[in-house]
C-alpha cells in the first residue's frame, strides 16, 4: 500500500495542519512516512506545496515522482491545477473552490472550474462556506481533509483520533468543531464521488 | 529510546548534536539551515544541559566562536546556509590548519534550484578546498547517525568536519531513532600550546600534518560504512550517486533491486579503491550528483580519454538545478511518467510583502522622493524588503550579497552617481553593513542609507536581531553625524513627514542614515501570542 499526496495552497493558508493530521494517523497505524515541507520566506501570499508520502514499506525519495501522486489535496482552486503533472492517471483531485485572489491576473472563476472538471476524478467544494455554516470558519482545512478521507486508505476513525490528539490541549469544543468539519467534508465527498 | 521521532533533516541533526554532547551551537539563520539551531534553542534537554544555543551576528562570528569552544575542549556545532560559508570562509579554511580540539562539526545547507537563495554553490567544493572530511547524509536517520560519527572522527583526528546537506533533506520529515546520549566534555586545552597560532612557521608544519592526514580521511571514508558498493548483474552500466541522489535512483526501482552495480557516496574524500572497482568492472558510468558535477569531473579527468562517463557534463542530467526521481529516470532511459500539463490559465503567484508590512511604507516614500531623478539609484540587500524589486514597488536595482547595498552605493557615489541610495534591513546591517558604513564615513561619501528596522530577522522566520534598539547608537558610534540620523515611522499617517525628510537628505552631500522603525507584522503577531500564552500560564498557576 502507498499513498502519495500533494498538498497545495497559498502561504499562510496552513496546509501543514492537513499534513500533520494525516501524518499522525498514518504513524499510529504503523505506516512509513516522509513529508517534504516548504520553509523559508516568511512573507505570505506565494504558492506553497508539500509532498506527503505514506507506505507500508520504506520510502526512498522525499519527493513524489511526476505522474505518481494518488491525490492532490488543495485548499485553493488555481493552486490545485499547478501540480497536475504530478498526478497519476486515475488519481484524485480534491480542492476547495474558494479562490485566494492576491494577484491582479487571477484567472476567471468559471474557466478554473471547467479545468478542474476536466479531471475525471475530482471533488470540488467550497470548504470555507461549509465550515462557516457549521459555525467554525477556521476549520475549512478539516473540511478539505474530510473530503479527501475516502481516498486515503487510512481508517476514518484513525483520522478522528488524530484530531483528538492534536487538539487535545485546546479543549472539547475545538475538538468537536474539527470533527464536525471533517465529517461534513466526508459527507460531501461520499455524495459527489461519481 | 527506540521510539521513532518524526524529524526534519535539520531537526535530526540538532537532536543528534544534543545527544552527542555538544556544549554549544552557533549560527546565523539562513534557509534551509535555520531549523537546526531553532530546534536546539527550543529544546528542554538543551536548556537543562546548559547548552549554549543562540544566533550570532553573522556566519564568521559564529564559526570563530565555535572554533573557540573547540579550542577549550568542548564539542560544538556551527550552522549556516551555503552562502554563509562564503562569509565564514576565512576562519573555516584556517580551522583546517589549526585543527580542532573538542569535536567541531560545520553544517552547511545547500539550496540547489535556489528555492530561496541567490546561487546554488556546492559546499563540497569548500570541504575539498579546505582538505577536510565531508559527510553528506542521504536520509534523516543518516544525518542523525553521522553527527555522532562526525564528532568522534573530529576528536580522534583533531580536525573540523564539514556536513553538507541540501534543501530536500533539510526540510523533509521522516522517522529517526535516537542513540544513547553522551556527556559533554570537560574543559581541556590543546596539548600543543602553539597549535592555534598560525604564524608561518607553525602554519607550514600544521599544513603538512593536514596533508598527511588525507590518507587517514580516505581510510575512514572506506571503513565507516556510509559509502556502500552494491554489485549488480548488468555490467553495461555502473552508477555512482552522491547524497540524496541515491534515494531518487532507488525510487525508480519499486522492488528495490537495481540491475547495475551502484556505488553510493556519502562520505569524502571519496575512496579511490571504491571508484576504481566500479570503473573497472563496468562498461560505462552514470554519475548522479545532487549539486555540482564534482566527482564526475574528477573521474572523467581533464582529457576525458577513459571510459564513457555520463552525467551533468554531457547533458544526460541537466547541468543545473536539483535532481528528482524523474530526472534520474530519464537519465536511466526509462519513460517519462509526467502527468498532464499545467493548464495555461494557471498563473504565477510570487510571494509578496504582508499586508501592513512596514517595508511597504518605506518604499512608498522612497519611490515618491526619487520621482524627480532618473531611475537606477537604489542599491538594496537581502531580506523581506528584497520583494521591493517586484510590482507594484519596482523600487530597487540591486541585491547581491548581505551588506552589498551600502558598499555598492558607495562605489556608485564615488563614480559620480548622485543621489545614491542604500536600502538594508536591521539584521543585514549588523551582519555586514557596519563595516561598509565606516568606509562611507571615512570617505564622507555622498549617500543616503535607509536601515529598514523591523526589529527582527523576518525573512528567515523572525529571529532576534543583534542590534535591537541600538541601530542609531551604532551609526553615531562609527561617526555618522547626529543631525543626519533620522528615525521614521513607516506607516501611512507619517507619509508626508517621511517624504519631507527623504527629500531633504537626498540633497545632503555626505552620509545620512534614515531608520524607518516598526515591528514586522508576523513577529508582532507571534510576540502577542507568546505574551498571551505566558499570561495564561501565570493565571493558571
Ligand atoms: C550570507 C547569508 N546569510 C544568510 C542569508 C539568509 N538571509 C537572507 S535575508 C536574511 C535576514 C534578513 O533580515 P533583515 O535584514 O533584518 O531583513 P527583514 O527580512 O527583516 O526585512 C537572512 C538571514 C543569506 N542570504 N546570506
Ligand atoms: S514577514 Fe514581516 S517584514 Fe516580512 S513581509 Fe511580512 S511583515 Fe514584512
Amino acid at each position: 500500500m502507498k499513498r502519495d499526496i500533494i498538498l497545495a495552497g497559498v502561504g499562510g493558508q496552513g496546509i501543514l495542519s492537513i499534513a500533520t493530521t494525516i501524518g499522525t494517523a498514518a504513524l499510529h497505524t504503523g505506516l512509513h512516512l516522509k513529508q517534504a515541507e516548504v520553509h523559508g520566506m516568511s512573507q505570505r501570499g506565494g504558492d506553497v506545496s508539500s509532498n506527503l508520502r505514506i507506505a507500508d514499506h520504506e520510502i526512498a525519495s522525499d519527493l513524489i515522482p511526476y505522474g505518481k501522486a494518488d491525490l492532490i489535496i488543495s485548499v485553493e482552486p488555481m493552486e490545485s491545477l499547478r501540480y497536475l503533472p504530478l498526478l497519476a492517471p486515475g488519481g484524485w483531485l480534491i480542492t476547495s473552490t474558494k479562490p485566494f485572489i492576491n494577484i491582479p491576473n487571477y484567472p476567471e472563476m468559471d474557466k478554473l472550474i471547467m479545468e478542474i472538471e476536466h479531471i475525471h476524478n475530482h471533488i470540488a467544494l467550497d470548504a470555507d462556506e461549509i465550515a462557516r455554516k457549521l459555525g467554525s470558519a477556521r476549520s475549512a482545512n478539516m473540511v478539505i481533509l474530510g473530503a479527501a478521507s475516502p481516498f486515503l486508505e487510512i481508517e476514518y476513525s484513525e483520522l478522528q483520533d488524530a484530531i483528538r490528539q492534536i487538539f487535545e490541549k485546546k479543549g472539547e469544543e475545538i475538538i468537536a468543531m474539527n470533527l464536525n468539519a471533517l465529517q461534513a467534508g466526508r459527507d460531501f465527498a461520499e455524495t459527489h464521488m461519481n | 529510546m527506540n521510539q521513532k521521532l518524526m524529524l526534519l533533516g535539520d531537526e535530526a541533526i540538532a537532536q543528534a548534536a544534543i545527544d552527542a554532547g555538544i556544549s554549544g551551537i552557533y549560527a546565523y539563520p539562513g534557509t534551509p539551515s535555520t531549523e537546526i539551531t531553532e530546534y536546539v534553542i527550543q529544546s528542554a534537554e538543551a536548556k537543562s544541559g546548559k547548552i549554549r544555543a543562540g544566533w550570532s551576528t553573522n556566519e564568521k562570528t559564529a564559526m570563530e566562536s565555535a572554533l573557540g569552544m573547540s579550542y577549550a575542549g568542548k564539542r560544538v556545532m556551527v550552522c549556516m546556509k551555503h552562502v554563509g560559508l562564503n562569509v565564514a570562509a576565512d576562519p573555516f579554511m584556517n580551522s583546517a590548519i589549526t585543527g580542532a580540539n573538542g569535536g567541531l562539526i560545520v553544517v552547511s545547507a545547500d539550496d540547489p534550484s535556489m528555492h530561496s537563495s541567490q546561487n546554488e554553490q556546492d559546499s563540497r567544493v569548500y570541504g575539498q578546498f579546505a582538505l577536510l572530511p565531508i559527510l553528506e547524509p542521504t536520509s534523516q536517520q543518516d544525518a542523525y547517525d553521522m553527527v555522532h560519527y562526525g564528532f568522534d572522527m573530529s576528536e580522534k583526528l583533531g580536525v573540523p568536519v564539514l556536513m553538507r546537506i541540501t534543501t530536500r533533506l533539510a526540510h523533509s520529515r521522516a522517522g529517526v531513532v535516537r542513540k544513547p546520549t553522551r556527556l559533554q566534555n570537560e574543559i581541556h586545552l590543546p596539548e600543543d600550546h602553539r597549535q592555534f597560532i598560525l604564524l608561518p612557521s607553525n602554519a607550514r608544519r600544521q599544513y603538512k600534518t593536514l596533508l598527511q592526514k588525507q590518507e587517514v580521511f580516505e581510510k575512514y571514508a572506506l571503513e565507516s560504512g556510509f559509502n556502500v558498493f552494491s554489485d549488480g548483474e548488468n555490467k553495461e552500466l555502473g552508477i555512482i550517486t552522491t547524497g540524496i541522489a541515491y534515494n531518487y535512483l532507488l525510487e525508480n526501482y519499486p522492488d528495490r533491486i537495481i540491475p547495475f552495480p551502484v556505488l553510493k557516496i556519502a562520505q569524502y574524500p571519496v575512496p579511490h579503491s571504491m571508484v576504481a572497482e566500479i570503473y573497472n568492472s563496468c562498461e560505462k558510468l552514470l554519475i548522479l550528483e545532487e549539486g555540482y558535477p564534482i566527482l564526475e569531473e574528477s573521474i572523467k579527468g581533464f582529457l576525458n580519454t577513459g571510459k564513457t562517463v555520463r552525467g551533468r557534463l554531457d547533458g544526460t542530467v541537466p547541468r543545473d538545478g536539483e535532481l528528482n526521481p524523474n530526472i534520474v529516470a530519464l537519465a536511466l532511459g526509462m519513460h517519462d511518467t509526467r502527468g498532464i500539463d499545467i493548464p495555461s490559465i494557471v498563473v504565477g503567484r510570487p510571494p509578496s510583502l504582508c499586508k501592513g508590512c512596514p517595508h511597504i511604507y518605506s518604499y512608498n516614500a522612497l519611490n515618491e522622493a526619487l520621482e524627480v531623478f532618473s531611475k537606477g539609484r537604489v542599491f538594496s540587500d537581502i531580506g523581506c524588503y528584497t520583494l521591493g524589486a517586484l510590482d507594484p514597488f519596482d523600487a530597487i536595482n540591486t541585491c547581491v550579497d548581505m551588506g552589498a547595498s551600502i558598499t555598492m552605493a558607495k562605489g556608485a557615489a564615488d563614480a559620480g552617481l548622485h543621489p545614491a541610495v542604500a536600502v538594508i534591513g536591521d539584521s543585514t546591517f549588523t551582519h555586514s553593513g557596519i563595516t561598509g558604513l565606516i568606509d562611507c564615513v571615512k570617505d564622507k561619501s555622498q549617500i543616503m542609507i535607509m536601515i529598514l528596522d523591523n526589529e527582527t530577522t523576518a525573512m528567515t522566520g523572525g529571529q532576534d536581531s543583534s542590534a535591537f534598539g541600538r541601530i542609531e547608537d551604532i551609526c553615531l558610534g562609527v561617526g555618522v553625524k547626529k543631525e543626519h540620523i533620522f528615525i521614521l515611522d513607516p506607516s501611512p499617517k507619517s507619509h508626508k513627514e517621511n517624504l519631507a525628510i527623504l527629500n531633504q537628505e537626498l540633497c545632503y552631500e555626505g552620509v545620512s542614515v534614515i531608520i524607518p522603525r516598526r515591528e514586522c507584522i508576523q513577529t508582532s503577531i507571534r510576540h502577542h501570542k507568546e505574551h498571551q500564552k505566558s499570561e495564561a500560564l501565570l493565571s493558571e498557576n
